[in-house]
Parts: C-alpha cells; sequence; structure tokens
C-alpha cells in the first residue's frame, strides 16, 4: 500500500487516479479520452484497503449498489405492507392469526405468517431501516471526506493532461501582451461572479463550490429523520394510548404512571339543527342528523407519588373543553377526542303489586356499584340477592353467572319484603325476563327504564421526536436544493510558450458553462472551449 | 499510524451504529412496556381497601408468608378453588401464613355476596382500578403469587389449585 508520488513530487494516497496536487492523470497510458472527475478522482478510501473484518464491512456498506438494493428492498416491503390491511386496523376482537386466513384467503395467511401483519414495527423492516442508515452514513464519509480534501487541496497550475482531458477544453492563440490579456481575463470571469486564484501564468476560476456538499447536508437530514423516529421507542418521548372514561368518573391519564388523573364531568354530542335556514337544505338531503360538536368536559388533577392500588391525593390543575381538535395540553401531553359511547348505568324498577300491577315504590340499581338494600318506605323493602353484570345461565352448577365483570346484560336477585309478606318473596329479573321462581309471590318487581351515560374515549398523545424529525427534514431540503440549485463550475486558464490552454468544468448544466464562457472568449477573442464530449459522440 | 487511526474511527462508527440499531431492535421486539413480575423478583408493595374499606399495603406482612391470589367472581376456576384456600389457610393462619385475594375490578356488592356464600375469612381486597394487577403484569385468571416472609416471589402458579397443591404452596412461604 505505497502511496503514488506523482512527477510534481506529491504523494498521493494509493488508488488515486488524478494526482491531487497538479492534477497530471496517473495512469497515462489510459486509452479514454476524457477524464473521470467523479469524486476528483480521489482514492475512495473503502476501495483502497480491504485487509481486516471491519474494513471489509465498511466496504460493503460503501457501495452505493448495496445501498440502492437496501432502498429497493425496503420499498418492495413497504409496498407489500399495504396490500391487506395492518393489525391496527383489522376488528380488535379479531383474532389475527385467524382473520388473515378467513378474509383473504391462502395468501391472507401467509401475509400473516410472514409477519406483514404487523410490518413497519417488525423487527427484520426496522433492521433493514436501520442498515440504509449505515449504508448513508458510510458511504457519505468514504466518498465525502476525499472531497472535501482535494477540493481543498487542489492547485492552481494543473497538468498538461488534465487539461487536454477535460471535457471543455480550447487552445487558443498566444495574446501579444500577456499581463493585458491576464488582467482582462481576470475581470471577465469577476464579472461572471467566479473567485480567482492565480499562480503565475495558470489561473483557477471557481463557484458554487458549496454545491457539491449538497449531497451530504441531504444525507445528515435523512440520518437525523431516521434517528428521530428510532427516538419513538425511547421511553418518555413518545406516546399513543387510548382511554375511556366515564362521565363523572376520576382515572389515571394512561401513560403518566399515575402522576395525572382526569375527571369527565359532563359530555356534550350536538347536531346540526335542521331548521336553522343555513343548513336546513344540506340536511334534508342527507336524512341523517350530523354531528356538529363532540364536547368532554374535564378536570385536570395532578397527585402525589403513591403505591399502586392506593388512592390518589389529587389537587386541581385546571378545568377544559376538550373538542375535536382541541386537546387539552399539558406537561408535553395532549388529550385528544376521538370516540364516544353510551352505556347503561342505572336500571329503575318498581316493586308492583302481581295482580294489580300496582306500585307500591320505585328504586334505581347503579349497575356499576349496586347497593343491596332499598328502603322504599312504608315498610316495603327490595334487597339486591344476586347481580350479574353480564348474565348467563350456567348449565353445569344450574345457577345464573356472569361472563365478565362488564354490565352488557344485567341480571338481578332480589328479595321484595312487604308488610303482607315479612319472610320475604324471591325474584329473578334480566332483560326481557321475569321469572317467578316460586310461582305464587303477591309482588314483583318491574322494569321501568333505564339511564344511559355518556363515555369518552380520548387518545392521550406525547411526541418529543416531532422537532427532530422536523428538523431532519428541513435539513433534507436545503442539501436538495444545494445541490440542484447551484453547480460547482470550475476554468483553468493556463498560458504556455506558444498559445494559450482553457479547459472548464462543472457538475452539472454543461450548456450553462458553455454559455457563460462563449460569452468570454467572444469579447477576448479567444477560440470557443469544445465539448469534447459532444464530439467524440458525432464521430 | 494513520492506518490505526482510520480502524479506530470505522470501529468507533460501525459500533455507535450497531449500538443504536441493536437498542431499537430489542425494544421493538420486546415492547412490553412492564416486565411482569416473576419468581425472584422483590414482590411490588401494594396498598388495597378491603371490604372493611381499611387500606391493606403489602409491607404490613412482612415475616409472613403471603398467598396472593388474583381472582374474580365471573371466573369460574377461580369460584371452584376458593373452599380449598380457605380450608388450608384455616390450618396454615397460626402458622405466619396469610391470603390475600384481591378481586380484579368488580363492584363491591358483588365480592361482599360471594365472600358471604362462600364464607370467606381472609382478607379480600378490591383493584378497582387495576392498578395492581397491572403493576404484577397478571394475566389469566386465577393467578396465585407466593410471597416468602422476605418479600420475595417464590413462585407464579396460573390455573386452578386443589387442597393438595395449596397446602404444598403453604409449606413452601411458611416461615
Amino acid at each position: 500500500m505505497d502511496k503514488i508520488k506523482c512527477d510534481c513530487g506529491h504523494l498521493n494516497p494509493y488508488g488515486t487516479i488524478i494526482c491531487e496536487a497538479c492534477g497530471k492523470p496517473i495512469q497515462e497510458e489510459s486509452p479514454e479520452k476524457l477524464l473521470n472527475m467523479r469524486y476528483e478522482g480521489t482514492a475512495r478510501r473503502s476501495q483502497t484497503y480491504n485487509t481486516n473484518a471491519v474494513d471489509k464491512i465498511w466496504n460493503f456498506f460503501s457501495s452505493v449498489k448495496v445501498g440502492v438494493w437496501l432502498i429497493v428492498i425496503t420499498l418492495i416491503a413497504s409496498a407489500i405492507g399495504t396490500i391487506f390491511p395492518q393489525q391496527m386496523y383489522i376488528p380488535p376482537t379479531a383474532n389475527p392469526a385467524a382473520y388473515y386466513e378467513e378474509e383473504y384467503g391462502m395468501l391472507g395467511e401467509i401475509y400473516y405468517i410472514l409477519g406483514f401483519h404487523n410490518l413497519y414495527s417488525s423487527w427484520w423492516f426496522v433492521l433493514l431501516l436501520g442498515l440504509i442508515g449505515v449504508s448513508i452514513t458510510v458511504a457519505s464519509i468514504d466518498r465525502g471526506v476525499p472531497l472535501f480534501r482535494s477540493l481543498r487541496n487542489q492547485r492552481v497550475a494543473k497538468h498538461d493532461n488534465f487539461l487536454k482531458k477535460q471535457r471543455m477544453f480550447a487552445v487558443s492563440k498566444r495574446p501579444e501582451d500577456e499581463e493585458q490579456f491576464m488582467e482582462e481575463i481576470l475581470f471577465r470571469l469577476k464579472e461572471k461572479r467566479y473567485r480567482i486564484r492565480r499562480e503565475g501564468n495558470s489561473i483557477l476560476a471557481e463557484k458554487g463550490r458549496f454545491s457539491r456538499w449538497g449531497p451530504y447536508v441531504n444525507h445528515v437530514g435523512l440520518i437525523i429523520f431516521l434517528l428521530g423516529s428510532m427516538l419513538r421507542i425511547v421511553p418518555g418521548l413518545y406516546l399513543d394510548e387510548d382511554m375511556w372514561i366515564r362521565e363523572g368518573e376520576t382515572k389515571a391519564i394512561k401513560g403518566t404512571d399515575q402522576e395525572y388523573y382526569l375527571k369527565h364531568d359532563k359530555f356534550t354530542f350536538e347536531v346540526y339543527d335542521k331548521k336553522e335556514e343555513r343548513f336546513s337544505e344540506a340536511l334534508n338531503r342527507v336524512q341523517q342528523p350530523v354531528p356538529k360538536n363532540y364536547q368532554s368536559d374535564v378536570t385536570l388533577y395532578k397527585a402525589d407519588e403513591k403505591l399502586p392500588g392506593a388512592k390518589p391525593d389529587l389537587s386541581e390543575v385546571k378545568d377544559y373543553s376538550i373538542q375535536v381538535n382541541k386537546p387539552l395540553e399539558f406537561d408535553g401531553y395532549s388529550l385528544y377526542q376521538v370516540d364516544y359511547r353510551q352505556e347503561m348505568r342505572y336500571m329503575h324498577f318498581e316493586l308492583q303489586n302481581a295482580e294489580t300491577e300496582e306500585a307500591v315504590g320505585s328504586f334505581s340499581v347503579d349497575l356499576l356499584n349496586p347497593k343491596d338494600d332499598f328502603d322504599l318506605g312504608d315498610g316495603n323493602r327490595v334487597e339486591l340477592e344476586g347481580y350479574y353484570p353480564d348474565f348467563y345461565f350456567d348449565k353445569e352448577t344450574k345457577k345464573p353467572a356472569t361472563k365478565t365483570n362488564i354490565p352488557n346484560n344485567p341480571a338481578f336477585i332480589f328479595k321484595m319484603f312487604t308488610p303482607e309478606t315479612p319472610e320475604g318473596e324471591v325474584a329473578f329479573i334480566g332483560i326481557r325476563q321475569n321469572l317467578d321462581p316460586s310461582g305464587d309471590n303477591q309482588y314483583k318487581v318491574a322494569f321501568d327504564g333505564i339511564d344511559t351515560e355518556f363515555t369518552t374515549g380520548l387518545t392521550v398523545k406525547k411526541d418529543y421526536t416531532l422537532p427532530i424529525i422536523l428538523i431532519g427534514g428541513i435539513i433534507f431540503m436545503i442539501g436538495v436544493v444545494q445541490g440542484l440549485y447551484w453547480n460547482h463550475r470550475r476554468v483553468w486558464v493556463k498560458v504556455k510558450e506558444e498559445d494559450v490552454w482553457m479547459a472548464a468544468h462543472t457538475n452539472k448544466n454543461w450548456h450553462g458553462i458553455r454559455r457563460e464562457l462563449d460569452d468570454i472568449t467572444v469579447k477576448l477573442n479567444m477560440k470557443q472551449l469544445v465539448d469534447q464530449q459532444e464530439e467524440s459522440k458525432k464521430a | 499510524m494513520k492506518k490505526r487511526q482510520r480502524l479506530i474511527m470505522r470501529s468507533v462508527i460501525l459500533v455507535v451504529i450497531a449500538l443504536a440499531l441493536g437498542y431499537t431492535l430489542y425494544n421493538t421486539v420486546f415492547n412490553d412496556k412492564k416486565e411482569p413480575v416473576k419468581a425472584g423478583d422483590t414482590a411490588p408493595n401494594f396498598a388495597l381497601e378491603d371490604l372493611e374499606g381499611n387500606q391493606v399495603e403489602l409491607k404490613d406482612y412482612k415475616g409472613k408468608g403471603v398467598f396472593l391470589n388474583f381472582w374474580g367472581t365471573y371466573c369460574p376456576p377461580c369460584e371452584k378453588e376458593m373452599p380449598a384456600i380457605q380450608r388450608q389457610y384455616d390450618k396454615y393462619k397460626d402458622q405466619g401464613v396469610v391470603v390475600l385475594a384481591v378481586d380484579i375490578a368488580e363492584p363491591k356488592f358483588t365480592v361482599e355476596k360471594f365472600a358471604k356464600r362462600k364464607n370467606l375469612t381472609f382478607p379480600i381486597l378490591l383493584d378497582q382500578q387495576r392498578e395492581v394487577v397491572d403493576e404484577y403484569g397478571v394475566g389469566n385468571l386465577p393467578a396465585t403469587y407466593l410471597i416468602s416472609p422476605e418479600g420475595k416471589v417464590v413462585d407464579k402458579i396460573t390455573g386452578e389449585l386443589n387442597d393438595t397443591l395449596v397446602r404444598n404452596y403453604m409449606e413452601k412461604i411458611k416461615p
């Protein structure tokens, strides 16, 4: 791995194509007419040393080919992930193992087995994104650093072969007065906003070098973007949780580790009024009521630290009305209105004379926290003997039972006491069921209506990664603009014994640089620069 | 010299990226927020109300073996194992074993009726906000945690128990 010594005396790293100092092509006998100016002909580090494992890994990721393949694979996988719905969009009660097969047949089953139902958070998808990140980082360092070094170190006077092998090149007659010519051409180049360096009878004019950093700036933005999305999994930086809270209920806000509590004071659901003239035509057309407002009036509390299960010590923070797109915001959290339900809460009953159906008193049962004794006055009393929030009849034990602790299908066993029946009579009552187990009850409990209650569905959100992602995105765009809207142009002029050599290079927009230089050559009465690539195509 | 520097540079960059990626992957695959309590852990302390409205703290039972049972009246195997637990409790309560039966989010009424019907005399605690269930990461019911007098979880058992099993477990945590 020896350094390469150029004729000019400069020591170049192994693998160099064009001498860093004088620009002389290292492989002089190259049959190519034009120089490959990519990365300024510097030794791409990865291509030069390939000795140990670290270098091998480095070289693998430095390859643009590898990077492109990683991106292509990721794109294909992302596309496949949209063919069937992701797991979060299938009904929450469905078992995903069975659901995909039932809904989409064998393809669905394969989809599930390969993990496409949870693609975007699957380990291999995250790994792919990570590898793209590695590829971007390594490839940028590998190309950016040598490019930067060579552009900073470039000399004014270039080797003849360098000039001759540039795409834009021309040889003109030597001017009579060399000094006057120099002054004039410097003036013209300055006029075109070139930055000028002169060494004896050589000139280097350059502009827009910063456009060469565009791709690297762009990659830095991408890395920050990836980093930002990676930070979502760090606890405390990102949160997205759903919670349900009944009217009147106070609950710990999910994801806050019982630090914050929320009381749901009142829920409001409004529809647009048909009588309002502005809307009546449209509303009559759709027939259905159109919602105008979903609103949860809430009180936010802060709690002291406590043991799990213990009653919290709450201090009020603020009152707020959460509406759609008007979240309650506090301490980095946002509570959004996303859903609501109406649920049974109180069941009303009447104690009646079984024959005449004459009421002797009425009472209500709180389905979530029932009392066991109801005094109806005048010696009439009802005891709650059994409560089955989600009633079913257990055939094994031959007894009423409950499936869950949620009042989906409440049923009750009451014991009724009246002055006429001091021993008490038993009645079983459920939805659309009213049984008299003994068959000769003098009294009965009759259903007398239901009170429903709103439960509001809120989403707790917290996202500290968004600013990072935004900054990443902005830097990305700056890089794109920098690389696309500016070009890096260089012009070399060398006054020789018999003639004047002029060569030019740009990283893009060759048409632009030709027009610019034509203007100068015409004014100075020099030969127009020839695009040697176009010439060789024609030939 | 330069070669060495470059090797170090490359290694550092690759290692940093590998660590970040490893962390991301680990958290993506094991994204359960809370590790469930398992054998060998210190039993997390909690405070719940019993049926009489007194606050009961796990810490208060240090020095005793705690038979911590999570249950609900809507869970038939829970119902079936209760008499066995009661019978063994009667035998072991004077030997320093206590049963704490944590009911999961049911009305007090339901639990009271159930306890009366089954003649349960050990403390029954109400976890109405499911905070203790979540803290322990319980899962299927019934679930029993055997807690040593030193406050360590000796074992976690899921599923219905009978007299023999309950006796063996209580022997295990007897001080």
